[in-house]
């Protein structure tokens, strides 16, 4: 649970309960972004976020989202399982 | 310098062991904290502490939220899923955490509903789809968590959902730092501060750190060339007597740390008057509960929760682990009776715990070592 995973913004889809589609690994899986509405303009398409725990926590340039994705690929074993339990979330 | 070919950019690894070498004064010991478990998790991957001078220390700090859960608290989170009509959903890293009797794993083999879940969003989905159930989430974590529980709850508010409640295990950096500081048994002389709970609180609340106890903090980014530079700075520091927080990894963590964030945390938390810290004792004002205006929320106030204090067992050092007062391979039953398959103590238990980090990468690093 302690991991953030980098995943690329697509679209927002629930204006009204901040729920935005984000593109993590090549999964596609609904995120909440309402944490990031304070930081200069919220998360917007093509922005790259950390996401911990369903909810996108700070922006990061893909740069950075990449050098993490590398960092949590090494990781192995707690990497694959983080991304399944991402997979199996289902977030409305 | 064995692991150094493994990091992104070898060439700068080898160098910024080379500037700390050249930094640190011999006859000197120095004493540096990783508070984050997930420091703790590279150090002990890419051997980073195989580079550093012998007379640099790294120890290992409180950061793991799992690892600081007491038993009495497994205990209640028991209690509660056995209820009749409870549906128990927690993050996956809490199944195996041992209770008095047993961890949340063993009472569901048992029959108890508890359901794994990567998000709390995910716990307000079940309590939807389980009208006739009561779902209580079983909240952890520092506050790189506590914000996704509040959002969480601020909408099973605003959807008006009955059957959704919270038992709040959330807990706070700063008190556990504080209580470090203020314990006789260690001597620090700095500080890797976190970096996922730094993206939420920012690095000014460390700054006591370097005011009050005149010890540099140096928030840090994860990967092994993060944490070396943030090494070489802190002992920049040290060497040029100068102390302050600094933040190296800038590139994600502002300085103020994430204002809705906290905004969220105020509106639907409050701090506990104390909280017992598994290995470390009770420490004031170093947890979460919900706020007032969420009691309706609250599973410690719609259950009767047991809340009985339990000794941690004899033969568990954890609370030196966590105080970084004994490494992880000085325990007693490390590696024999407590092994991540069968964890007596909570650091063998979370891949961030440092036990499980060292049971998993550390021989690998000495074997490496002897070659
Ligand atoms: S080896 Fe087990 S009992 Fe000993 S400190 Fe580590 S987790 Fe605790």
């Amino acid at each position: 649970m302690c991991l953030a995973i980098p995943g690329q913004v697509i679209d927002v889809v629930d204006e009204e309960n901040r729920l935005a589609r984000v593109d993590v690994a090549g999964v596609r899986r609904k995120v909440n972004i309402g944490l990031l509405d304070a930081a200069d303009g919220g998360a917007q398409p093509g922005d790259w976020v950390l996401i911990h725990v369903g909810f996108a926590m700070s922006k990061v340039d893909e740069e950075e989202a990449q050098a993490t994705l590398e960092l949590l690929a090494g990781m192995g074993d707690d990497y694959e399982q983080e991304l399944e339990e991402l997979k199996a979330s289902v977030i409305e | 310098m064995k692991f150094v070919d493994e990091f992104r950019d070898a060439e700068l690894g080898q160098v910024l062991a080379g500037e700390i070498l050249a930094t640190v004064e011999p006859g000197r010991h120095y004493k540096i904290m990783e508070v984050c478990g997930g420091h703790t998790h590279s150090i002990y991957k890419y051997g980073i502490d195989d580079l550093l001078p012998a007379n640099v220390e790294l120890v290992h700090g409180p950061g793991c939220p799992v690892c600081v859960i007491p038993m009495g608290r497994v205990d209640d989170g028991i209690a509660l899923a056995r209820e009749p009509d409870v549906i128990l959903t927690c993050f996956g890293d809490m199944m195996r955490i041992p209770g008095s009797d047993g961890s949340f794993l063993d009472a569901k083999a048992e029959g108890a509903d508890i359901r794994m879940v990567y998000s709390p969003l995910d716990a307000l989905r079940i309590a939807r789809e389980n009208p006739d159930r009561q779902v209580v989430f079983y909240a952890i974590g520092f506050e790189t968590t506590a914000p996704s529980t509040a959002l969480t709850l601020k909408r099973a508010k605003a959807e008006g959902i009955k059957n959704f409640s919270c038992m709040c295990s959330h807990v706070t950096i700063v008190p556990p730092l504080r209580a470090l500081l203020d314990s006789p048994d260690l001597r620090l002389d700095g500080f890797i501060g976190p970096g996922h709970v730094s993206t939420v609180v920012g690095a000014r609340p460390f700054e006591f750190i370097s005011e009050s106890y005149g010890k540099p903090v140096v928030v840090s980014g994860f990967e092994p060339l993060d944490v070396l530079q943030s090494i070489h700075m802190i002992l920049s520091q040290l060497t040029e007597d100068r102390c302050t927080v600094e933040n190296q990894y800038g590139r994600v963590v502002p300085y103020d740390g994430n204002l809705r964030a906290l905004e969220v945390l105020s509106e639907v938390f409050e701090l506990r008057p104390h909280f017992e810290w598994r290995g470390l004792g009770f420490i004031s004002q170093s947890a979460l509960r919900l706020s007032d205006a969420y009691a309706d929320f609250d599973a410690e106030q719609r259950f009767t929760v047991p809340g009985v204090r339990v000794a941690d067992p004899k033969a568990c050092q954890c609370g030196e682990v966590l105080k970084g007062v004994i490494k992880p391979w000085e325990c007693k039953v490390f590696g024999t009776a407590c092994t991540p398959e069968r964890p007596i103590g909570t650091c063998m238990v979370s891949p961030e715990g440092a036990c499980a980090a060292y049971y998993n990468y550390g021989r690998f690093a000495r074997e490496r070592e002897v070659v």
